[in-house]
This record gives C-alpha cells, sequence and structure tokens, in this order.
C-alpha cells in the first residue's frame, strides 16, 4: 500500500472526529477499527454535553442519533439506611449552547463513521492494529495482521487503555489510582412508564447521578440515564479502591446491591436487561499529563487522558470530540507545511490550550485528589441524611429546634475543622 | 434478589439476574483459536491478593480448582474493559485486545 496521508486507530468518537475533519481538509485518511462497526466497543454512561461543541464541530453532530435532551438533573446522596435528593429542573437546560444529551453509542458512532464515509475518509472495521511502526523516535504507521500501513501521521485514538501508545513508551501505564470502572446496564421498559416514572415528556431526559453508600464509601457512585425507549443504568468505581476493598466490593455485585435499593427499584421495576457492559475511565485528570503529540502522531480523547469528573459534572465524550477536530486542525496545518515533526504538531498543543479542552482539564486539574476523599463517600451523605431526618420527623414529644439540632449535628459529625477543610478544598470542583 | 415478578403471568424475570445469566445478553463471537488473555502461572503462584478474581465485572478469572495459587482464564466472558490489566500492577495479566471482529460485540453501548 503507498503512504497515506493519515491513519487514524479507533472508531470512536476522537477518532471519528479527527477523520470527519481530515477528510474535510482533503486529506487521504482511513480509520482502522477492531469492532464490526464503529461503537461496538465502545461505551458511555452517558450523556454528550454539545453546549461546548458548537462552534468546534459546528455541523457534525446535525441530525446524530442523540437520545434525549436532559432538562432535569438530579443528585441523591445515598447512606445505608436512606438517602437525600436535589431534583434541579430547568428550562434554561434546553438552551443550544448548554445542551446535553443521553446518547448509546453503538448507534451515535456507527452514524458518525458513516458521515466520515461520506466526506470520503475510510472506515475500515475488524482490523485490530498491533503496534506502530518507527523510524528512531518518529512514528511512520501502523501494523495490523501482518500488514504495514505508512501514513505521514498517525492519529492515536485508542481509547482508556492506550495500549499502543504505552508500548510505544508514548505514555506510561494508568494507574489503578488514576483509572475507574464503569459497569452498565441497559434497560427496556414497558411502554410509557419512562416518562410516567421520571415524570418527563416524550423529548426530555433526565440525567440522575448517585453518591455514597452505591460504593460501600468508596471513590465512585452510580448514575442513572434516561434514553429515548431505554434506561442507562450502572456504577462507576476507582480500580484502586475495588482493590483495597477486595472481595467486599464485587462489581458487579454492586451493581446489583444498587438495583435494589429502594431509591432504584420503582424506577427499573418490569424491566428487562437488553445488554451488561463494562468500560474503562481515566480519572487522572490532566494531571497525568501526557504529552499529547510528537513525531508523526497526535493521541486524541481517552488515550490522551481527556476526562473531566468534578463531581457534579461527568465529561468525556464532548473533550474527544473537541481534540479529534484540533488534532485534525494542526494535521492540516502540517500536511500544508510538508513537516509533520514534532514541532509542526505541537500546533495541536496550542489548539488544545486555546480551546475549552484544556481550559477545563487545568482549571480542575486538583479535581480527582478533591474527589478522592473518602469522606465524600462514606461520611457526608449519611451525616446530612441523619441530620435532615430530624426535622422531617413527628413524634409525641416535642423535637428540638433546628438550632439545636444543627449544633448536635456539628458535634457527631467529623471535626468542625475537617469539614470547613474538606468544603474549602471542594470550592475549585 | 427480586422476588415481585415471580407471582406474575409471563416471561421470566430478567432484570436481577445472576452474572452468568446477565452475561448471555451479551453477544460475543468467540477466537476459539486464541486466547487474547493469558496469565503468568509464575506471578500468579507469588500472589496472594489475587485481585483478578475479584476485579472483573465478567469473572473472567477464578481460581483454578486443581491447585489454589493458579488462576483459571475465562477470556470468552472478557468484557474488555482492561481493569485487571490495571489493576494486577505485578504484571501477571497478559492482555490483548482479541483479533479485528472477534470478541465482545456491544449492541447498544
Amino acid at each position: 500500500m503507498e503512504k497515506l496521508d493519515a491513519v487514524v486507530v479507533g472508531a470512536g468518537l476522537s477518532g471519528l472526529a479527527a477523520a470527519y475533519y481530515l477528510a474535510h481538509g482533503g486529506l487521504q485518511v482511513i480509520v482502522l477499527e477492531r469492532g464490526d462497526f464503529p461503537g461496538t466497543k465502545n461505551v458511555t454512561g452517558g450523556r454528550l454535553y454539545v453546549g461546548p461543541l458548537r462552534r468546534l464541530v459546528p455541523e457534525l453532530l446535525e441530525g446524530a442519533p442523540l437520545e434525549r435532551m436532559v432538562t432535569s438533573e438530579r443528585v441523591t446522596l445515598l447512606s445505608q439506611e436512606g438517602s437525600t435528593t436535589l431534583n434541579l429542573r430547568s428550562e434554561s437546560f434546553r438552551a443550544p449552547h448548554v445542551q446535553s444529551w443521553t446518547v448509546l453509542r453503538a448507534r451515535l458512532d456507527r452514524w458518525l463513521g458513516d458521515r466520515v464515509m461520506e466526506k470520503g475518509g475510510f472506515v475500515i472495521p475488524q482490523k485490530r492494529v498491533d503496534g506502530l511502526l518507527r523510524e528512531g523516535e518518529r512514528v511512520v504507521g501502523i501494523r495490523s495482521d501482518g500488514e504495514e500501513i505508512r501514513s505521514d501521521v498517525v492519529v492515536l485514538a485508542e481509547g482508556a487503555l492506550g495500549l499502543l501508545c504505552e508500548e510505544a513508551g508514548l505514555r506510561r501505564p494508568l494507574l489503578p489510582q488514576e483509572a475507574a470502572l464503569g459497569v452498565k446496564e441497559v434497560i427496556r421498559l414497558p411502554e410509557g412508564s419512562l416518562e410516567r416514572r421520571f415524570g418527563l415528556s416524550p423529548q426530555e431526559g433526565a440525567a440522575h447521578l448517585f453518591v455514597g453508600a452505591v460504593t460501600q464509601g468508596a471513590f465512585g457512585g452510580g448514575f442513572l440515564y434516561t434514553n429515548q425507549e431505554t434506561l442507562s443504568l450502572g456504577i462507576v468505581v476507582g480500580v484502586q479502591a475495588l482493590k483495597d476493598h477486595q472481595e467486599d466490593l464485587e462489581p458487579h455485585q454492586l451493581l446489583e446491591s444498587f438495583k435494589e435499593r429502594p431509591e432504584i427499584s420503582p424506577y427499573i421495576e418490569g424491566g428487562e436487561i437488553l445488554e451488561y457492559s463494562a468500560h474503562l475511565v481515566p480519572e487522572g485528570g490532566w494531571a497525568t499529563e501526557i504529552r499529547p503529540y510528537g513525531d508523526g502522531y497526535v493521541i486524541v480523547g481517552d488515550a490522551a487522558g481527556m476526562t473531566l469528573n468534578v463531581g457534579w459534572t461527568v465529561r468525556g465524550m464532548d473533550l474527544a470530540l473537541a481534540s479529534g477536530r484540533l488534532a485534525a486542525d494542526a494535521v492540516l496545518k502540517a500536511k500544508q507545511e510538508g513537516d509533520f515533526s514534532q514541532g509542526t504538531l505541537a500546533h495541536y498543543h496550542r489548539l488544545l490550550e486555546e480551546s475549552f479542552v484544556l481550559k477545563e482539564l487545568r482549571r480542575f486539574k486538583n479535581a480527582p485528589k478533591t474527589l478522592s476523599n473518602p469522606r465524600l463517600y462514606a461520611d457526608y451523605p449519611s451525616w446530612l441524611h441523619e441530620t435532615l431526618k430530624e426535622l422531617y420527623t413527628v413524634g409525641e414529644g416535642p423535637r428540638d429546634s433546628v438550632g439545636r439540632i444543627l449544633w448536635r449535628a456539628v458535634r457527631k459529625g467529623p471535626p468542625l475543622g475537617r469539614i470547613l477543610g474538606d468544603l474549602w478544598s471542594m470550592r475549585h470542583l | 434478589m427480586s422476588s415481585q415478578s415471580k407471582d406474575k403471568q409471563g416471561p421470566p424475570p430478567s432484570l436481577y439476574l445472576p452474572l452468568e445469566e446477565k452475561l448471555y445478553r451479551v453477544r460475543y463471537e468467540i477466537d476459539s483459536d486464541h486466547a487474547h488473555i493469558r496469565v503468568d502461572p509464575e506471578v500468579c503462584g507469588q500472589c496472594r491478593e489475587k485481585v483478578c478474581t475479584f476485579i472483573c465485572p465478567a469473572r473472567v478469572y477464578t481460581q483454578d480448582p486443581e491447585d489454589s495459587n493458579l488462576v483459571q482464564v475465562h477470556y470468552e466472558n472478557c468484557l474488555e474493559c482492561g481493569t485487571c490489566r490495571v489493576a494486577c500492577t505485578r504484571g501477571g495479566v497478559i492482555w490483548s485486545y482479541p483479533n479485528g471482529g472477534q470478541g465482545v460485540k456491544y449492541r447498544f453501548g
């Protein structure tokens, strides 16, 4: 095979976005995907924030098979015995510049793959990339099924594990404290019950996050997203937390216990599991500091650690799409200059810096550390619940005044200094 | 486990399932010629925690019934998340993606 302009490894959101804009810019590009179609190996929670992407990838998602627009944000703090829920509904979540949609990746990625083909890019499925071709430090192509494919640039969009990058020494392996395991079920509900149970109109969606006893107090949480006709229900738990807790935190068991909680079971009653899935989530934030470019290559999406969990919001797919677009821009510039060395491809890094991608990742670079605080998952959800519960408990005698209840809560809870310290550390989230 | 749906007519309960049955709801194409996961018996023999046997969401790794120091790999159930590879910092899990077109095939994702 003659030398191509670009080879993209992996047909996820970042790889497909890169391929789309490379093809749009007139480059000869192929996407190699190990699954049968784009999306058959990909999993999200999940919700895609399209608001941030409006300017960066304006036409890319037009007509995309998204599920429901999220108009209702819910968060539940679970203790062993009960829970406290916040339900935030706003018409303003519909505004184009802040919109978010629930998605299912098998549908979305396959559709996006077709868009790449329409632009003149080639998506080649059932093709696993086995290694990178190197000439000295430079990446000059890939190896797949004993075949060598050479290209001016390789776009590494291989996903969270980053096996090729790791093998070639372009990034170090993920550490257990930098990754979380997501386990999910897609559940079909009896017709019409989704809207009824969540109080939604046919187009609206809800995003519900759960913190606390869902992970037995370990780093992580639960999620429930409404799709068009199904629910995405799952948990995410830190890999280090899973290691530390050993048998008590078996992922499948955790998910089953979560489903049996009275906060969850009424939502899914009468439903049927259509699929069970698992995926790794990079949680190291930008502190992981992967240099996302070098001689002859760029790294995009999860493979570059571009995810952002700040507790209230969990993002990754918008960063993936944006990074793919920006990588394409940098490669197109390199093509113009006829130079694919790291000096030219460093332009990708500059574009990331100027865009929301690195601005957000940098602003929240301490989020992983803040969110690794075990008190957020163990002490506080039950403490808040116990305190609020007293206000709503009417028995025989007169209950204590709010002031007294709060005072007792302060004395019973973690030391005040520690609470203030934790609040202080959370100010940047 | 839920018992609510038991007294109702209709299809068997399909919401609260043991893992083995849940995995039946995942589509796979199994490459019987090529196991994409191996473990290094020398590392496993020295390993007491055996993180892989409880961390995997598909229970791909089980204790070898004949030698409790060793680990058996049921690679055909693998959901390809790679958690085992990150968790086993001893390097006992030798893990690659299945060959192109093989392995798990998510229909929803």
